[in-house]
């Protein structure tokens, strides 16, 4: 039943939020600390176990591919309500630190080993 | 006439949402294939188009909420607010094989390590250098040098305020589309070319629709690879973000 996914889904984001309070009084944070990643994990892990159960049906998986399909036009909502007006003034800053990241990045799969397996290149 | 659907757009305010985000996800699509032939992914297209409607909203409204400042688009703050969003992030992870996973091997995991620490580290500078010297700022910019998600999640889970969170975005968004439109042209020099690369590059770069874009745009079969380390970056760095990092940041900064 689709239910059943979206009732694991909302049953690990909310167990995610919770440990993630949790977390977050425990180092004096006030704030959720890490609670969309442990949800994350347990989401993981529960489809592991239902998976071992074989209970892991279609209508279970739907319920969650969806809401992880939405996730797109929810983050195009979420760019939509964000201060911009304000981000404005900060452009060279913006311009600055997404061209830095992005250059240091291609440097870093490089050093990484991202370099051709065999001698040849450009197959 | 109008008054009814006044009505109609305010009280049903999540199915107006569904509506405007479902036409701007549509006009993306289109602008994605015929006037960049498909190099620039539409998500990262949409959100451009979202981050201007926000532009536009504010100037409007004269709030700090972007679009769901004018009453008509309320829906909006809701479709994209906190409990949604990190719904749908959660709904993502539920794609990831462990045992897949664990063919990336150490390399894929040292790679999602420094691909978080190094844009955050960047990000962070940058932010510094411009003046946003607080820790809960810089750790904000500096997870949205991480992604897009981690930047406004860790702000929110920090309290970071609406322009820093914008900022933090905005900073995301670039690194994603810079990561698309750059990716095949630099793919040759990187070694970019067998399923092992495509997850350290995965891992490195983290940004998902940036990663899935390039990626296609370099070799499709590279895909899932490098969609498979870039899974757990975001998860990795909403993890670190508000947590390990902040102290970090806060450690240095002293407040």
């Amino acid at each position: 039943m689709i239910i059943q996914g979206v009732a694991l889904l909302a049953f690990c984001t909310l167990a995610g939020a919770y440990v993630g309070d949790l977390i977050g009084a425990l180092i004096g944070v006030k704030a959720n600390v890490g609670g969309v990643g442990v949800a994350m994990i347990l989401l993981i892990a529960a489809r592991y176990a239902l998976m071992k159960q074989g209970r892991l049906s279609e209508g279970l998986k739907g319920g969650v591919s969806f809401w992880s399909m939405m996730y797109i036009p929810i983050v195009v909502a979420m760019a939509a309500q964000q201060n911009v007006v304000a981000a404005v003034r900060g452009g060279p800053m913006v311009l600055i630190a997404g061209t830095l990241v992005v250059a240091v990045s291609f440097a870093l799969v490089r050093a990484l080993g991202g370099r051709p397996a065999s001698p040849e290149v450009g197959s | 006439m109008i008054e009814a659907l006044e009505k109609v757009l305010l009280s049903q305010g999540l199915l107006a949402a569904f509506v405007i985000v479902g036409v701007i996800m549509l006009v993306s699509e289109a602008a994605s294939s015929t006037l960049t032939r498909g190099r620039i992914h539409p998500s990262a297209i949409a959100i451009v188009i979202g981050l201007c409607l926000a532009y536009l909203g504010g100037r409007a409204s004269g709030g700090e909420k972007g679009l769901a400042d004018i009453s008509y688009f309320s829906g909006v703050g809701l479709l994209g607010g906190a409990m949604l969003r990190d719904f749908a992030i959660v709904a993502t992870a539920f794609d990831v094989d462990i045992r897949e996973a664990g063919r990336a091997g150490l390399v894929g995991a040292a790679s999602i390590l420094i691909g978080v620490l190094a844009p955050f580290v960047i990000g962070a500078g940058v932010a510094h250098a411009f003046g946003y010297s607080d820790a809960v700022s810089m750790t904000t910019i500096g997870a949205g040098a991480v992604t897009y998600i981690v930047g406004p999640v860790t702000g929110a889970a920090l309290g970071a305020s609406s322009d820093v969170m914008a900022l933090s975005i905005a900073t995301g968004v670039l690194k994603a589309v810079l990561v698309m439109v750059a990716t095949p042209a630099l793919a040759p020099l990187i070694g970019l070319d067998n399923p092992r690369s495509a997850m350290i590059f995965g891992g490195v770069m983290g940004t998902t629709s940036g990663v899935t874009a390039g990626l296609a745009a370099t070799d499709p079969k590279l895909v899932p690879y490098g969609a498979l380390t870039s899974t757990f970056y975001t998860g990795v760095g909403c993890l670190l973000g508000p947590s390990a990092l902040f102290l970090a940041v806060r450690a240095v900064t002293g407040g």
